[in-house]
């Protein structure tokens, strides 16, 4: 079987759509939607908003490299990924991830190792407010309870 | 050999720039990083940042050329 398959990989300062960029393909039987929110707390402090920024030639290349690792290995026939940068507050969707697959399980799965990688891999950074106005850096090493 | 730097999150804001040239003898990413951080006081560690050259990860004993563009990720927070 190929393991190519149309996929696309976007940072974007809009809104996240609520669809996928393109319509399923007629193979696909399962597709799976992430959406990472901004929530309204981190470690225990209250987050009023965050700003993402990128370096964004590498993010680029990163994020689409992440989604062909995850086409190959799931045999998903499509993967996108939009991630949002700029200020964001909270109730705001961050990123969205869409996987399709013949089956659900490899759309589930392949959904999950994306967004996985995209947090672990992709060169964004967050900075958080908080209520009571300070900001920070946060990095995915500090999430040492409650993980990435 | 003339080197590009660019900075991002908070080593941008430690550095105060954007990005920003040198010019250097021969340096490899790990005494590169090292005067940068001390001559600015960075505060992530060596063990805390990732090098990118020429818009590519790459390995801490990847060799630098002039010309070549540098950045030092810090931990990343995407997603």
């Amino acid at each position: 079987m190929s393991t190519v398959a149309p996929l696309s990989f976007r940072l974007t300062m809009e809104p996240l759509p609520a669809s996928p960029p393109s319509s399923a393909p007629a193979r696909a039987g399962a597709m799976v939607t992430f959406e990472g929110l901004v929530r309204d707390h981190n470690q225990g402090r209250p987050v009023v908003g965050l700003d993402y920024s990128a370096y964004l030639r590498l993010a680029q290349s990163e994020g689409e490299r992440i989604l062909q690792e995850a086409i190959a290995r799931f045999t998903l026939v499509r993967a996108d990924c939009v991630h949002r940068l700029g200020p964001l507050v909270v109730g705001d969707v961050a990123v969205k991830v869409w996987s399709f697959a013949e089956h659900r399980r490899e759309a589930f799965a392949g959904c999950a190792y994306i967004i996985d990688q995209v947090k672990a891999r992709v060169p964004i950074w967050k900075r958080e407010t908080y209520l009571d106005g300070e900001q920070r850096w946060v990095a995915c090493h500090d999430h040492e309870v409650s993980g990435c | 050999m003339r080197l590009r730097i660019d900075y991002y999150a908070s080593l941008r804001e430690q550095r105060g720039l954007d990005s920003e040239e040198l010019e250097t003898g021969p340096i490899d990413l790990r005494g590169l990083y090292a005067t940068l951080a001390e001559r600015h006081g960075f505060g992530l560690r060596e063990t805390q940042v990732r090098p990118a050259v020429n818009h590519a990860f790459c390995a801490w004993d990847r060799g630098l050329a002039d010309g070549d563009r540098v950045v030092f990720l810090p931990p990343v927070a995407g997603g």
